[in-house]
Order: structure tokens, then C-alpha cells, then sequence
């Protein structure tokens, strides 16, 4: 691996993904998809520029899943991991329990013993944590029904590793010994774990100690470590703990025979309410996305399309059948707990594969025998089809079925429930929504809602209130909403991407609607004045505002100037950030986005400079009263 | 913790004055100045009348810089005195815009008057104002062609119009050119009256046919206690 040879390998790998992923992106079908078949491409069956060690160089690469689950952690926090509960434990649990049982019964169906068949079942019934949360974020689905349930789905799966891995030594017909790595655990495949050869008792009490040992060091400890650290100011040093950080927890997980993944994951929700948590996101990212990158080449490249092709009916038959199972399975599950049409056939077309897991499982099984090597080689080559193929059918889902069912499913359902023709829209019921919609209301105006979250769609119409639930940036969902007739859309979304789509579609579409749009800040206010929106809203202009005259009152200034201060104050920053955002066009050519924006933040410094209130308000003054008449006695 | 929108006056009459003698009236003054930070006169005026005893001071530019006025605790603060003292400086011949809001917001028909509006009735009602202008000006012939009794002549219909004894008001004229000791007599008497005001020393009669009540004190207003 070292010298020459790494070199030349990691020349191979990066310069397939530099070739391919651009040409892929270009085409429409997403990195993910460009990996893979790079990966084909140059793999033994390909160009043959990496051989069979492309087996081992995406073990080693799984360590990018391990990180990914990481810094999704990072994005969630407790909380709304806690209410992720009901799909995790629901769906997920349905999902891995059905599939499992179908897919051992089709084992049996073929002659399989049946400890074999539930063995391949469980295996195959997982699916590819990598290839799905890639693709889902790459589509900024992740945030929509299917890609959260598909989210809930792969993390109950994770867990499901766990009794699945002691249930396997159980299941060997020759027997053998269990092998507890899962994603990424292979650096420490060999080694023996600590629990190995304890009663079950004790192995499931090291495991909570072992969860619990980094709940609490993720709550008490890390955050002086993080410190202390940031306080060095070298900023390789960080990079370096946090990796150590994440590779410490994978390798104490593996010890303890839980997924890497599962631990990192752990660490990460713990640490998602600390304020280190944007650093450790970009410390991790750029690993993460080089590994997972090199993963899905290997992938790529282990895709044996030599066994393909002497027995293609035997593989192209498994990979068939194995998706239709899952797909049917999920799609069933979808329909059971109430998921849109839509957002159902994503869910299923994201989870219909088997994942990488069962390369880890499969090869271990071969190697002690359990399963025999003429049953575990075409499943391989069969999983790996799948996982190429999923990319694939994502896309097929997107281009083909969304454009049909989805939108005839959404129109059939939602105009009936869209019955006023109010003049406000607002779109996105949120923390700044959900305030504007009250404070209209209270003055006797209906506005129509639409709300993308449908937790909260559900709970806000629990409360008596108007709340459709969709995307609106969708033309057909505004129309739905009476954006023909209305005369005012306000734009309360806190993601800017969409929002920004949805003043788009409003504009092309709908140019009889006045926008009234919220923006987190000034970048965003800048490319909302762009898009020529006239009434742009920065979410914390007037609180701020309030709280500095709040100051200015504690330190014992009058009231009323205060006032008057704070609303000449947001006078001119409203029309500074007209001015700046028009000269920003032109500075944009020299200078770069950071540059940018600490030169604007320099120029508002200096422009603040104003002098005291008595300059201000001068209809109050009498000094030049004074002067005329004062002494004129 | 967000500020309490409003800070509370000083006193809040009979029911946050333990030492209140229940023989002496209350005084409720009325504040409004919108640059106290500019104020050279109001400033030294309002010093010696915030903390007497018996006498609620009413801040209104600190109580409500979003001119967003309380009606209901307004209300409540005027039925709680016996004296309503309006004191602010002479802004365009008028009160100083909170003032006027005040006026618009506070004073209810079927409330302050009208055949139902009895809450005010029989409350002594008085002006408290700086001007730039001197008295010399404030003459048929002089600068400003009318008598401060004539200018006031709206805010004393409306207290009229609530069934309130209207006094002559408090003058302090000519601020523009004041010297700090004038200022500081002013300031003096201005405590004196709003004191005799409260201990009920006035003496109505003389007081009435006075145009300005501080035009001479002496005559105006009876020793006693304190
Ligand atoms: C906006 C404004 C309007 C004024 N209008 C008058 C007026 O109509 N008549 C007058 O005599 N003085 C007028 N003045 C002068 C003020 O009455 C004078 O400055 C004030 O009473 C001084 O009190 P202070 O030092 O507490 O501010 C005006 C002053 C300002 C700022």
C-alpha cells in the first residue's frame, strides 16, 4: 500500500473521480452514480488499472459511512432525534423484521438450510446506508417525509447490526466465531474484541457502558477538550482531534461488537448542542466526502461482471427479485403509515438495495465456512449490482415517477383541502411564519398556509388552523392555494435554496403577487433584492434593534430617543444593504465570497460612526433658538 | 429578560404611599418632553417635584417612547389624584405630540365626559409650561399676538369638558436666554406651588384672578406646616 504502490493507487482512484464525477454531474445523474462507474471503469473487470485489493481499499474507505453518520449527528439534535423515535423504532422495525422473513423464505424456497436462509435473509434485508443518505443529500431530499423515513429506516438498521452479529455465530451450520465489525470496523477485524466469550448479560451491560461512557464524555468532557484545544489555535490540531475523536469511538464501538457507525452517530447527536459543532462539521466533511468517494469506487470496481457474465441469469434473476422484494415491501410500509404517493416512491426506490454491509458479513461467512463460497460469490456480485443501481433508479424516480404520480396524487388530494381564496399566502409556518400568520389572524385575516414539515402541518391544524402541507415552490401547489387570485405571498421559510425557488416559480408563474420575503441575513437580503423581491425582511434586524435600545435604557438613557435611535438606525441599514448589495456586483469580479464579506462588514463598521443624538431629531434643538433670541434683552 | 415595556412612575398614588396623609390631596403630574437630554429648564424643574410625598411623577416619553399608551393604567392613575398637573414645555403653541396622543387616547367619551363620562368630575386640573417665548411676547400686541390664557384655551376646555376645576397654569417664559439662578427660582417655586398644591394651601380665590399662577406667589399660595 505504501510508496510506489499507494501513490500509484491513489493517483488511479482520484483521477477517476476527477474525470468521471464532473462528466456524470454534467449529465444529469449525481456524483454518486459517477463514482461508480469510474470505479468500473478502471476496476479489474474495466480497465484493469486496480485489481483484486480494491476489496480492501473499500473496507478501509467504509470509514467514510462511519463519518457521514457522524456529522449527520451533528445536524440533529437530541431532541429531534427523540421525535424521530416513532419512524425509527415503527418503520424501521417493520422494514428489517418483513423483509428478513420474506427473503429468508424465498431461501428456503430455493433449498437453502434454513440457518443459511436466515442468515442471507438479514443480511440482504439491510440496505446501503452510503449510497442512500449520499444521494438523498446530494438531491436535498433529506429533509422531505421519504428521506427522513429512509433516515429512520438505515438507523434502525444500524442498531438491528447488533443482534444480528450475536445471532450469526448461533446460525453457522459449522459453527464459528463472530466477527463484530459492521461498517468500517475491518481495521479491527482480527483483533479481539473485550466482549467476546462474556455471557450475554455482561456483553449487553458493557455495551451500555460503553453508549453511556460517550454520552457523558460527549456532554462533560469534550467540550473543555474542544477548548482547550481552540485555544492553541492550530488549526491542524483540531482537524486531528476531531478525527481522533471519531476514530477512538469507532474503534471502542468495535471492541464492545457495535457498529462503528451507530457509536460516531451517537457521539455526534450528544455533540450536536455544543458550539463546536459547525468546526467539527467542516473538520470532518472534506474525510468524509474522500473516503465515501473512494468507497463508492471500490464498490464500483468490485462489481464482478465476469461472474456477471457466465451467469447472468442466476445474478441479474437475484438482483430482480431481491429489489422487487424490498421495493414491494417498502412501498407497502410507506402506504401503512400514511406517506404521500410521492414521497413514498422515493422512500422505496431510495432503500430497495442490499448494502455494504453484506460484503463485510458475506466474506467473513465464506471464510469460516458458514456459507458456502458458490452462494456467498454471486449474492456479492449481486449486492453490488443493486448498489449501482440504485443511483440509478433515484433517477429513473425523479426524471419518470415523480413527474406523474406524484403530481396527479398531490393535485387530486390537496385542492380540495385548499378551499379559501385568501389574499396572503404565507409559505412556511415556521418560527417567522407562524408569527406573521397569528398577528394576521388576530386582525381578522385568513391567510392560506403551506407548510413542507408534516409533523407540524398536523399539529397546527389540530389547532384550528389553515395549514396545507407542500412544496411551494411547485407551480401546481401555489395555483392549488389560489395564488391566481391572492394578492400577497410572504416567503417565512427558513431555508433559503428554497425559498429563493419558491419566489422564482412565484414570479415566473404568478406576477400578480406582491413578495414579501424573510431573510436570515444580509447575504441572503442581497440575493432576494437580486431576484428583484422589493419587501425583504432580515429575521433579526428588529430584535436586535430592541435589544440595543434595552441596553441603552439599563445604562440609563431616555426611552424616547432610544426609539427614535433604533428607527433611524434601521433606516439606514436598510438602505445600506440596497447600496451595498448593488455595488457588491462589481466587486464580486475581484474578490472572493469570504473577502467580500468582510470588506461589507468593514464598510457597515464605518458607517456607523454617526455622531450622538443631539445631531439628530434637530427639530427639538433651541441651541440656535438660544442664539437668535436668547439674549436679546 | 425583556425590559417591562413601560417603567412604573415613581409613586403610584394613594396605594404605593404609606406615608400618604389621607387629609392631603394627591398630584398626579403629567410629564411629556421629548429631549430631556436637550432640556436646560424642565430638567432642573421636574428635580424637585419627583420624590415629594404624595405626588405621583408621570414620565410619559419614558413610559411610552412607542407612543403605545396604556389606556386602562392611565385611566387608573387619574382616578387615584385629586390634581392633574399637565407640565411640559410650550411646543408650537401646544403640548409636545405624546401629550396630545394622551389626550386622544385617555380621555373616552362616556369615560372622562359625556352624560355617562363622571370619572374625572370635581379634580383640580392645572398647566405646568416652559416657553422660549417672554411674557412681553405673549400679549395682544406683542410677538405672538395672544395671551398664553388664550393659547391654552383648548387644553383648558378640555378639562372643563371632564368637569375639573381648572386653575391658572404655571408659566416659566422666556427659557431661551434664562440664567441658571432664574432657572433655579423657577425650580423653587414651581416645588412650592405643586407642595401647597397637595397640603390644599392654595388660595383659590387669589389664584383666580391671576393669569399665571406664579405671577405672585406670594399672595397665591398660604404658609402653613411643613
Ligand atoms: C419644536 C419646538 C417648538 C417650540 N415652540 C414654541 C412656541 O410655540 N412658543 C414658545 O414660546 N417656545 C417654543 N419653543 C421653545 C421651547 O418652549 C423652549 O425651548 C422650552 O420651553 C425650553 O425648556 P427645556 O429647556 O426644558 O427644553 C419651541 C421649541 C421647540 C423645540
Amino acid at each position: 500500500m505504501y510508496g510506489q504502490g499507494f501513490f500509484y493507487q491513489a493517483f488511479v482512484y482520484l483521477a477517476a473521480a476527477v474525470i468521471a464525477v464532473p462528466i456524470a454531474k454534467r449529465l444529469g445523474l449525481g456524483s454518486v452514480l459517477g463514482y461508480l462507474i469510474a470505479g468500473m471503469v478502471i476496476g479489474p473487470f474495466g480497465l484493469g488499472l486496480i485489481g483484486e485489493e480494491g476489496q480492501d481499499v473499500m473496507h478501509f474507505a467504509e470509514f467514510g459511512v462511519v463519518m457521514m453518520l457522524f456529522v449527520i449527528g451533528l445536524e440533529l439534535r437530541p431532541t429531534l432525534l427523540w421525535r424521530m423515535r416513532g419512524p425509527i423504532l415503527g418503520v424501521g422495525g417493520l422494514q428489517v423484521g418483513i423483509t428478513t422473513v420474506a427473503l429468508t423464505a424465498v431461501g428456503l424456497a430455493v433449498g437453502l438450510p434454513w440457518q443459511t436462509a436466515v442468515a442471507i435473509g438479514m443480511t440482504l434485508a439491510l440496505s446501503s446506508t452510503a449510497i442512500v443518505l449520499q444521494t438523498l443529500n446530494e438531491k436535498g431530499l433529506m429533509q422531505t417525509d421519504g428521506g427522513q423515513s429512509s433516515f429512520a429506516v438505515l438507523l434502525f438498521q444500524d442498531i438491528a447490526v447488533i443482534p444480528m452479529l450475536a445471532l450469526m455465530p448461533l446460525l453457522a451450520v459449522s459453527g464459528g466465531e463472530s466477527d463484530a465489525s459492521a461498517h468500517g470496523a475491518d481495521a479491527a477485524k482480527h483483533a479481539p474484541t473485550w466482549v467476546e466469550g462474556l455471557p450475554a448479560w455482561e456483553q449487553t451491560l458493557v455495551v451500555l457502558l460503553a453508549v453511556a461512557a460517550i454520552v457523558v464524555a460527549g456532554r462533560y468532557l469534550m467540550r473543555p477538550v474542544f477548548r482547550m484545544i481552540a485555544a492553541t489555535r492550530l488549526r491542524e490540531l483540531f482537524t486531528a482531534t476531531a478525527l481522533l475523536l471519531v476514530i477512538a469511538i469507532a474503534l471502542l464501538m468495535t471492541q464492545v461488537g457495535l457498529s462503528p457507525a451507530l457509536g460516531t452517530f451517537v457521539a455526534g447527536v450528544v455533540l450536536a448542542n455544543s458550539e463546536y459543532r459547525h468546526e467539527l462539521e467542516s473538520e470532518i466533511d472534506p474525510f468524509k466526502g474522500l473516503l465515501l468517494a473512494v468507497f463508492f469506487i471500490a464498490v464500483g470496481a468490485s462489481v464482478d461482471f465476469q461472474l456477471i457474465q457466465s451467469e447472468p441469469q442466476l445474478i441479474l434473476g437475484i438482483v430482480a427479485l431481491l429489489m422487487a422484494i424490498k421495493f414491494v415491501i417498502l412501498f407497502a410500509l410507506g402506504r401503512a403509515f400514511r406517506m404521500g404517493l410521492d414521497q413514498n416512491f422515493l422512500f422505496a426506490f431510495s432503500l430497495a438495495q442490499s448494502g455494504e454491509f453484506a460484503f463485510v458479513l458475506f466474506s467473513f461467512a465464506s471464510q469460516n465456512r458458514v456459507i458456502s463460497e458458490d452462494i456467498t460469490a454471486p449474492l456479492i456480485a449481486a449486492v453490488a449490482v443493486t448498489m449501482a443501481l440504485t443511483p440509478v433508479l433515484m433517477l429513473l424516480n425523479e426524471k419518470l415517477v415523480q413527474p406523474r404520480f406524484g403530481t396527479r396524487e398531490r393535485s387530486e388530494r390537496e385542492p380540495d383541502q385548499i378551499e379559501t381564496d385568501s389574499a396572503v399566502i404565507i409559505a412556511g409556518f415556521g418560527r417567522f411564519g407562524s408569527i406573521v400568520g397569528r398577528f394576521l389572524r388576530a386582525n381578522g385575516i385568513q391567510p392560506t398556509v403551506l407548510e413542507y414539515d408534516s409533523d407540524r402541518v398536523e399539529l397546527l391544524r389540530k389547532l384550528g388552523l389553515q395549514v396545507y402541507y407542500g412544496d411551494a415552490s411547485r407551480k401546481d401547489l401555489l395555483e392549488a392555494a389560489g395564488a391566481e387570485k391572492a394578492h400577497l405571498l410572504v416567503v417565512a421559510l427558513e431555508d433559503h435554496e428554497r425559498a429563493l425557488a419558491i419566489v422564482e416559480t412565484a414570479q415566473k408563474h404568478f406576477p400578480n403577487l406582491t413578495i414579501l420575503a424573510r431573510a436570515a441575513g444580509r447575504p441572503e437580503a442581497y440575493e432576494l433584492l437580486d431576484c428583484g423581491v422589493e419587501h425583504v425582511y432580515r429575521e433579526t434586524l428588529d430584535t436586535s434593534l430592541r435589544t440595543g435600545v434595552d441596553v441603552l435604557r439599563l445604562l440609563g438613557r431616555r426611552a424616547y430617543p432610544g426609539h427614535r435611535a433604533a428607527l433611524m438606525f434601521r433606516r439606514h441599514d436598510e438602505e445600506s444593504v440596497r447600496d451595498l448589495g448593488k455595488m457588491r456586483h462589481d466587486r464580486k469580479a475581484y474578490f472572493s465570497e469570504a473577502r467580500e464579506r468582510i470588506q461589507s462588514l468593514e464598510e457597515l463598521l464605518l458607517s456607523e460612526v454617526e455622531g450622538p443624538d443631539e445631531e439628530r431629531d434637530a427639530g427639538w434643538d433651541t441651541e440656535s433658538l438660544r442664539e437668535e433670541f436668547g439674549d436679546s434683552r | 429578560m425583556p425590559l417591562p415595556r413601560r417603567s412604573a412612575p415613581c409613586h403610584f398614588g394613594a396605594a404605593t404611599h404609606p406615608n400618604r396623609d389621607p387629609s392631603l390631596k394627591s398630584v398626579l403630574i403629567l410629564f411629556a418632553h421629548p429631549a430631556l437630554q436637550k432640556s436646560r429648564v424642565n430638567r432642573v424643574l421636574i428635580e424637585g417635584v419627583r420624590e415629594l410625598p404624595g405626588v405621583t411623577f408621570h414620565d410619559l416619553y419614558e413610559a411610552y417612547p412607542d407612543f403605545d399608551i396604556d389606556v386602562p393604567r392611565e385611566q387608573g392613575l387619574l382616578l387615584d389624584h385629586d390634581v392633574i398637573v399637565f407640565q411640559h414645555p410650550f411646543f408650537w403653541y401646544s403640548t409636545p405630540a405624546l401629550l396630545k396622543e394622551w389626550q386622544d387616547l385617555v380621555l373616552q367619551h362616556g369615560w372622562a365626559y359625556g352624560s355617562e363620562g363622571k370619572a374625572l368630575r370635581g379634580k383640580t386640573f392645572l398647566s405646568a409650561i416652559t416657553t422660549g417665548g417672554r411674557e412681553v411676547a405673549y400679549q395682544r400686541e406683542g410677538h405672538n399676538r395672544f395671551t398664553i390664557t388664550e393659547l391654552l384655551a383648548p387644553i383648558e376646555q378640555t378639562a372643563r369638558l371632564c368637569e375639573m376645576e381648572v386653575l391658572p397654569p404655571f408659566v416659566a417664559h422666556g427659557t431661551l436666554g434664562m440664567k441658571d439662578d432664574e432657572i433655579a427660582r423657577h425650580a423653587a417655586d414651581w416645588s412650592r406651588i405643586v407642595e401647597a398644591l397637595r397640603d390644599e394651601r392654595i388660595d383659590l380665590e387669589a389664584a383666580r384672578s391671576q393669569t399665571r399662577l406664579n405671577a405672585s406667589l406670594d399672595s397665591v399660595v398660604r404658609e402653613g406646616g411643613r
